[in-house]
């Protein structure tokens, strides 16, 4: 379910300070964040933000088609890329074979 | 015959059933165009007159959404998702559920007819 208009997009505000701060400032930092659950603002435009996946900080660099986004689904948490297929198997075993 | 939006024509069914063969319309959509158009929703195709047919097809253009306008609408939306590298974007490319299904078993409409079942496989070792 959508959420509420009224209460207009969730932001966390530690995270929203520090963009104001930057925007004021005009200056364009890479700042990370563990706030994954951050809508993505208007007024994120152009910067970057790192998010954190888990285990790094993925540098997101926010476009105008980010907005009303989440941060999190930016920065991927999972790595699994998919079983391999025969011939990939093949080219991947050459240089480093894989242990049977 | 009747021919609403581009290519479709089907005939013999209930007016209600028969719109629902355009793209963009199911039942419920289906019955309130028909609503709007002043039309019964029993009536077969065939005996619809002709001035029933172009009540239903101005009712239909002017709310749009339908057939390649929509298919278009949709595959812009999913390319915006893909571009702007989101969680649901890179679902798409991989043609895997974007909603957080489970893929460990089912997922069959995204993922298409299985392959690579254990006759294969074994198949497929002993190659190698």
């Amino acid at each position: 379910m959508a959420r509420s208009v009224k209460k207009g997009p969730f932001v966390d505000a530690h995270l929203l300070r520090r963009i104001a701060e930057m925007n004021q400032r005009n200056e364009k930092k890479v700042y990370k964040t563990w706030s994954r659950r951050s809508t993505v603002l208007p007024e994120f435009v152009g910067h970057t933000i790192a998010v954190h996946n888990g285990r790094k900080f993925i540098p997101v660099y926010v476009t105008e088609n980010m907005v009303g986004h989440k941060l999190g689904e930016f920065s991927p948490t999972r790595t699994f890329k998919g079983h391999q297929v025969k011939a990939a198997a093949e080219k991947t075993t050459a240089p480093a074979p894989a242990p049977r | 015959m009747a021919r609403i939006a581009g290519v479709d024509l089907p005939r013999q069914k209930r007016a209600e059933i028969a719109l629902t063969y355009i793209y963009g319309i199911g039942r419920a959509r289906a019955l309130a165009i028909l609503a709007q158009a002043n039309v019964e929703p029993g009536k077969k195709v065939e005996e619809l007159s002709e001035e029933e047919v172009n009540r239903i097809r101005q009712v239909i253009e002017s709310q749009g959404g339908v057939e390649g306008d929509l298919r278009k609408e949709i595959a812009v939306n999913v390319k915006r998702l893909i571009e702007i590298g989101s969680y649901r974007g890179l679902r798409h490319r991989r043609s895997l559920p974007v909603r957080g299904q489970r893929t460990h078993t089912n997922a069959r409409t995204r993922k298409g007819p299985r392959k690579g079942t254990i006759a294969n496989k074994k198949k497929a070792t002993a190659k190698t």
